[in-house]
């Protein structure tokens, strides 16, 4: 059976979306959360070996 | 971590190089930039001198800032961030040195080729199709030494910014070699490999996306490193972070139309521009609130620190450019804003708010880290470049937007029998007093640009750890 090339662009419309929706659902669930957090920190990790480079601020305990 | 290196282990020299010459390349950029906006009130500074011509020097200006400048502080950045949250130094031994000289070359070559009147004419990307294939072979070897870093990395997970620089390294190969296919009828002459309307679309597929991933997704990897790294604290949202990564890169590719409204491109491709350029406000939003928020609950920071101050004004520059794009992308309003001022404002409050800006804070957090010092030579005179910076950016935008709207209108007011109200030279005249703002505005910005200058090599002059962190309570 041929598609209409409507139909077609219909479809990849839908499964972008979908593929939109799995990705919000796999970043946004709670298993992850563990994980991004020593993700989001690791930048600084980097330091432990060096001195902490800070011009303005010392003020993070 | 246990797997981090010592300091001297990462590749900093080319880090170091292309740092210096984004500063060079600013000043260069911003120069040029403002002997053409003089030029435009007093026509009189071409000196009847061919090479410089506002039609020659104009590519001269977007050429240097966006390549000399902001590809210069893209190449500094990720090659520092992707060693650092890799925990390994740079992939390609000799080549990382070649993306240097190589990618310098080119720009000299443009600051050459484009005065004497070599050009394609396609808007940034003017250069003859020699200097393209060394262009294209410099950027394949970026992407080489860049995912190379990648793959051979000591951490499991890839850190958010990487995957924004990957993601335009990527997409600017694709971009330059697919718009620069073409047809050389001699070493300085060619023609592209496209024709008509079909050759349109190419074009802004390319410079709408060379906005979009260049000037925009390149710098937001900047974003994801340097404003935590300033800040002091996490990103605010990491999954946000994600989602911000894939709905940019999926929906920005789909843009390019809406530089062509009203043109011999197909209607229904128009509408498609438009929309997605509509839709494209959300993962720009959702993105510089990430940024922004991350600064929440530690706020004060921004009384003392004129680095953070760069890094969150630019994405507030970030937001509104942002926002007036998708606006300026609906068909009515752009029937109003195309070809006016209005569309000069626009670009520069993205490219002297959200990029230079981005840049500046990150370059400034770079030099003291790269040149063993513990902070720049000056806070103050960084506090100075801020505000030089940020009025010289707010009088240029005040006065395009002022300039375009007053233009776009006298273009279409129509008297009752039909005939034009205005001639085009009247809106000309009327536009004289803001081009003199603008002119203002750009050397205030030439100004803080010759400040960072003197600020960088002072630090890098100074003697090893000699300046050391001011501490504030």
């Amino acid at each position: 059976m041929m598609m209409d090339y409507g139909t077609l662009r219909g479809l990849i419309a839908l499964l972008i979306f979908a593929l939109f929706i799995i990705i919000v659902v796999w970043s946004y669930s709670k298993k992850r959360k563990a994980s991004f957090d020593v993700a989001a920190n690791s930048i600084f990790d980097e330091d432990n070996n060096e001195k902490v480079n800070k011009q303005e601020t010392n003020n993070n305990v | 971590m246990t797997t981090t290196l010592e300091h001297s282990s990462y590749n900093y020299k080319v880090v170091r190089q292309f740092t210096v010459m984004t500063v060079i390349w600013g000043i260069v950029g911003t120069l040029v930039g403002v002997l053409i906006a003089a030029q435009l009130i007093w026509p009189v500074l071409n000196f009847d001198t061919p090479w410089l011509t506002y039609s020659r020097l104009r590519p001269l200006h977007t050429n240097a800032v966006i390549f000399g400048f902001g590809t210069s502080a893209l190449f500094a950045s990720s090659y520092y961030v992707v060693q650092r949250t890799c925990r390994t130094a740079l992939y390609g031994g000799k080549l990382v040195a070649f993306t240097f000289w190589g990618w310098q070359a080119v720009i000299v070559l443009a600051a050459i080729t484009l005065p004497l009147g070599y050009t394609s004419s396609k808007e940034y990307a003017e250069l003859e199709w020699p200097i393209d294939i060394l262009l294209a072979v410099v950027w394949v070897s970026y992407a080489i030494v860049f995912f190379g870093t990648i793959i051979k990395r000591k951490m499991s997970h890839i850190y958010v910014a990487n995957w924004f620089f990957g993601g335009f390294i990527i997409t600017v190969a694709v971009l330059h070699i697919g718009n620069s296919m073409v047809i050389p009828i001699s070493m300085t002459k060619s023609y592209s490999l496209y024709s008509g309307a079909i050759d349109a679309m190419m074009q802004w597929w390319y410079g709408h996306n060379a906005v979009g991933f260049l000037l925009t997704a390149g710098f937001l990897g900047m974003m994801y490193y340097f404003v935590p790294k300033q800040a002091e604290r996490p990103v605010y949202s990491y999954r946000l972070s994600i989602v911000h990564f894939w709905a940019l890169i999926s929906l920005y590719i789909w843009a390019g139309p809406h530089h062509l409204h009203y043109t011999a491109l197909p209607d229904w491709v128009q509408s498609v521009g438009m929309v997605m350029s509509m839709v494209l406000f959300l993962p720009s939003w959702g993105g510089m609130i990430n940024g922004i928020m991350t600064l929440s609950g530690a706020w004060h920071k921004l009384r003392h620190d004129p680095i953070l101050r760069f890094l969150i004004v630019s994405l507030s520059f970030y937001g509104m450019s942002t926002f007036e794009g998708p606006m300026m992308a609906i068909k009515s309003v752009n029937a109003l804003s195309h070809y006016t001022d209005w569309t000069i404002g626009h670009v520069h409050s993205g490219a002297l708010g959200w990029v230079a800006m981005i840049s500046i804070g990150a370059m400034y957090h770079l030099i003291p880290v790269l040149f063993n010092q513990g902070r720049m030579y000056s806070i103050k005179l960084i506090n100075v470049h801020f505000w030089l910076h940020t009025v010289g950016i707010v009088l240029y935008i005040v006065a395009m937007w002022i300039s375009g709207v007053m233009q776009g209108l006298m273009w279409r007011a129509v008297n009752a029998d039909g005939t034009l109200t205005y001639s085009f030279v009247e809106s000309l005249t009327a536009s004289y007093p803001f081009y003199f703002i603008r002119f203002v505005g750009g050397l205030l910005v030439v100004a803080g640009f010759l400040l960072m200058a003197y600020n960088m090599f002072k630090t890098m002059y100074a003697q090893d750890n000699s300046l050391k962190p001011i501490e504030v309570a």
